[in-house]
């Protein structure tokens, strides 16, 4: 019942080559799997851009719209909610708007936005997910779970919990009126 | 308890006599002549089933952008197939409300989305092809697959109208009374045309019965490849160790 | 001496041996369970059977992300699987197929324990074990086939749940208990959901614990149906016709389980309806309480059983018989140890008797499960002339008469197996 080890050596390959081939069709078979836990149709057709019509939201007015689950406001900001901006510049992180938390084109403008009379951003606080709320009367917002401070850019204030500036999302404007939200293409 | 047993008994029995399967059972369907990988085909159905079925039938299961499986560009779908305020991501639903159909037809017309699974494509494919005039019905339509349907022929326009009635034949002695249908006339479509046209709806159908069909038959000779290669090594595996089985 | 071996092992595991039997569990149930090494094509049912389980296991949990046990969502929510979640239609396949091989490797798995006497003692208790994860099965199948909320799940599940109906004094309140309803309803649903995650799983996976455990107790039988404990090597103690089970098993099992990988997935990518018997047509209409469909039959696995249940007459305008019946029909396979009094187990040296009855009962079984699945004119009728059976439905009367070759094949056994001549046992396996 020796077995000569040249014997062992094939089996040794066998066992090798089975293992490794197994093995890699098992991975692939956890592929499907792993991936029916992301977003279905479903979830990407409800997450899809939304429209929306800015033109009667009137100056220093803040219309809430629902994105991917997700607050996202439009803030019609007036002249002097505008100049309100540059006098934060010293209370802020990142006055320069360094942080990658907007589209790249509008990294580094001040204001954070396409146009100046309108701020768009996920209102959800960088800290832990909470929605801040507008405090028109001191010119920014407040987030009621943990007191983190935000800008009327949503650049966020120091010395807060909060880590990062508001999330402003991909957006278009299909004309003067109508505003797109979730890309920067104006083909959905 | 009595009702009670009497129902039970009733479902039981109703069971044992075992009905005879459907009334069309006798007609013998043709056999459709669709491609489901022919994505011309599939698109022209769509035109065609939200010209003609979606009015009424609602498609409820089915995403719009999943047309997209088919071939169509997000834009196509916008422009050709959306009714007026609907989006490329809504279901395809009808604008009619169910309970007014139901007065108009004497029952909501089914939802189509799996339609080919529990008919299959030959029964479309026969029956959408077997409308004749029948003054005897509330609709003034009949249908040698489906007697009496609540459905009026949604397509006449294209196929025509086809004159239909019953004729008293012998055969071997035996009395039988059989459906007659004449040539449909009037349509803007010839024959030929229309047998395409239904041809392609019932392969859009087929297809969003089950969309996913064409990616399962190609992962599926992916997976027997692989399993193939497994059935191999671990035969061998097997045969190895079991040589020194005495 | 196994502690030596944990030391020659790595640290960690020595760590845990120490604190867990993992090696002593490696050794008892694979490197030194020594299991006769005449296994032929019926032993890789078991394994198979296993296999069948954990994918049901795994593609159910995935499934219970996205399904809705609620009977305004659960059609719904089934088509979301097959077409909007990411190879939903995969997982959903993989266990509708499931199901159905799920029953196709135990019955052959039951099948080869009437071949060889695998029930009969010391084995009665392996059985045992069976015979109930069998019953829990068909519940777990009968729980399962209403959640996708078809025309076939609703009618399948109202007709069977009647059934309950015709025990005498409570069936009534029985069925009206196991509903939450006067019809199969929400309520239904939503309890035959919790049956069919958790509750029967639960049973399901103890049992075959249990049921393997007892397995190891006693060993393996073998085609031969002889104890291989009998001749031992004097000087190890190991059965001379005994191999470990790990590694000639386990690499047996694996290319067992390839083989039967590559049916399985052939059936899923290219035929999961295979053609009506193991997805219904019926069952892509949502439910529908107020119209039943022209030909219902139960899914092909329980369809023996149901022939049973129409082949017998109501008595006293009462179904209990059949019901009775239909439930008889499983609960004597309970019985099979005790009724077998054959001098040796397996078929090999069993004599005609038992070999004849075998395939009557084989066929019986097959017959009747077609029959299930047509309406009981399949086979036209008697003329009107002939007395008796005159006018009534011919497969239902061959469906009586196969049903008491069913019965007689349990009840009859004590005699015929031991009025059987069988042929001498060998000492050792056939090999």
């Amino acid at each position: 019942m020796s077995t000569p080890p040249k014997v062992n050596h094939q089996r040794r390959n066998l066992v090798i080559g089975t293992a490794a081939a197994g093995g890699a069709a098992g991975l692939a078979a956890v592929v499907p799997f792993v991936d029916s836990m992301m977003p279905s149709e479903r979830a990407k057709a409800m997450g899809a851009p939304v429209e929306v019509d800015i033109a009667n939201i009137a100056p220093g007015e803040r219309l809430t719209v629902e994105w991917q689950g997700k607050p996202v406001w439009i803030l019609h900001r007036t002249k002097e909610q505008i100049d309100s901006v540059a006098k934060s510049d010293d209370l802020v992180v990142d006055p320069g708007v360094e942080q990658a938390q907007q589209p790249s084109t509008l990294t580094g403008n001040k204001l954070r936005a396409q146009k100046p009379e309108f701020f768009v951003a996920v209102g959800v606080c960088t800290h832990l997910g909470c929605s801040p709320v507008f405090q028109a009367e001191s010119d920014r917002f407040y987030c009621p779970c943990h007191g983190s401070k935000f800008d009327l850019a949503g650049r966020v204030y120091k010395g807060v919990p909060a880590p990062l500036n508001l999330v402003v999302p991909d957006y278009v404007f299909l004309s003067d009126s109508k505003l797109l939200i979730g890309t920067d293409k104006k083909e959905g | 308890m009595k009702a009670f047993i009497a129902t039970c008994a009733a479902l039981v029995a109703s069971v044992l006599i075992g009905l005879p399967a459907m009334a069309n059972e006798g007609v013998k369907l043709d056999r459709a002549p669709i491609s489901p990988t022919d994505a011309a085909s599939l698109q022209a159905g769509a035109r065609t089933f939200v010209n003609y079925c979606l009015n009424c039938h609602s498609a409820g299961l089915v995403r719009y952008n999943s047309l997209k499986a088919i071939g169509l560009t997000e834009a196509q779908i916008k422009e050709n197939l959306l009714f007026t305020g609907q989006k490329v991501g809504d279901m395809m639903n009808v604008a009619a409300r169910a309970r007014e159909q139901r007065e108009w037809f004497g029952n909501a017309p089914p939802d189509l989305s799996v339609e080919a699974r529990t008919r299959g494509v030959d029964w479309l494919y026969t029956y959408l092809r077997g409308f004749y005039r029948d003054p005897n019905t509330a609709t003034g339509w009949n249908n040698r697959v489906f007697p009496n349907v609540a459905m009026p022929h949604a397509m006449w326009s294209l196929q025509g109208v086809a004159e239909g009635h019953t004729e008293t034949v012998r055969i071997e002695g035996e009395e039988h009374h059989e459906l007659v249908i004449g040539a449909a006339h009037g349509g803007s479509m010839n024959s030929v045309q229309y047998d395409q046209t239904v041809a392609d709806l019932v392969n859009f159908m087929g297809w969003m019965a089950e969309p996913h069909a064409i990616e399962r038959h190609n992962l599926g000779y992916l997976v027997l490849i692989v399993l193939s290669i497994l059935i191999l090594l671990t035969y061998l595996l097997k045969a190895s160790y079991w040589k020194d089985v005495h | 001496m196994a502690a030596e071996k944990i030391v020659t092992t790595t640290g960690l595991l020595g760590w845990i041996d120490e604190r867990f039997p993992a090696s002593k569990m490696w050794k008892e149930h694979l490197s030194e369970y020594y299991a006769p090494k005449n296994f032929n094509f019926f032993y890789f049912f078991g394994s198979l059977a296993l296999l069948v389980l954990v994918n049901q296991i795994v593609t159910g949990i995935f499934l219970t992300m996205h399904y809705k046990p609620d009977a305004a969502f659960a059609f719904a929510s089934v088509e979301y699987i097959m077409r909007e979640v990411s190879f939903g239609w995969l997982i959903r396949y993989m266990h509708s197929t499931g199901a159905s091989a799920f029953f196709i490797v135990v019955y052959l798995h039951m099948f080869r324990g009437l071949l060889y006497g695998s029930y009969r003692k010391p084995r009665e208790l392996i059985w045992i074990f069976g015979v109930i994860i069998f019953l829990m099965l068909m519940g777990e199948a009968f729980f399962g086939y209403l959640l996708p909320w078809g025309q076939m799940s609703f009618w399948g599940a109202q007709v069977i749940v009647n059934l309950f109906g015709a025990v005498p004094l409570i069936g009534p309140d029985l069925s009206l208990w196991i509903r939450g309803d006067y019809v199969v309803s929400d309520a239904t649903l939503n309890r035959f959901f919790a049956f069919h995650v958790i509750a029967l799983p639960l049973a399901i996976c103890g049992l075959v614990a249990a049921h393997i455990l007892a397995l190891h107790e006693v060993g393996s039988n073998n085609p031969d149906g002889i104890e291989i404990k009998k001749t031992k090597d004097p000087v190890t103690g190991i059965p001379l016709d005994g191999i470990p089970f790990h590694p000639y098993y386990t690499v047996k099992d694996l290319f067992g389980v390839a083989v039967f990988l590559f049916v399985f997935a052939a059936i899923i990518f290219f035929g999961p309806e295979m053609g009506g018997y193991f997805l219904e047509a019926n069952n892509f209409i949502p439910a529908n309480p107020m119209q039943t469909p022209p030909h219902i039959a139960p899914v092909w696995y329980f369809t023996p059983f149901y022939s049973i249940l129409r082949a017998v007459p109501p008595l006293f305008q009462s179904q209990f018989p059949g019901v009775a019946c239909m439930g008889l029909s499983v609960m004597l396979f309970f019985l099979l140890p005790w009724l077998d009094r054959g001098a040796v187990r397996s078929v090999r040296y069993r004599g005609n008797h038992f070999k004849v009855w075998l395939a009557l009962f084989v066929v019986s079984l097959l017959v009747l499960g077609y029959l299930g699945t047509e309406p009981t004119d399949v086979w036209g009728r008697f003329s009107a002339g002939i007395p008796v059976i005159g006018g009534s439905d011919v497969a239902t009367w061959a469906a009586r008469v196969l049903s008491v070759i069913y019965f007689a094949y349990f009840l009859l056994m004590p005699w015929y197996t031991r009025w059987d001549k069988t042929k001498p046992e060998p000492t050792r396996v056939t090999w």
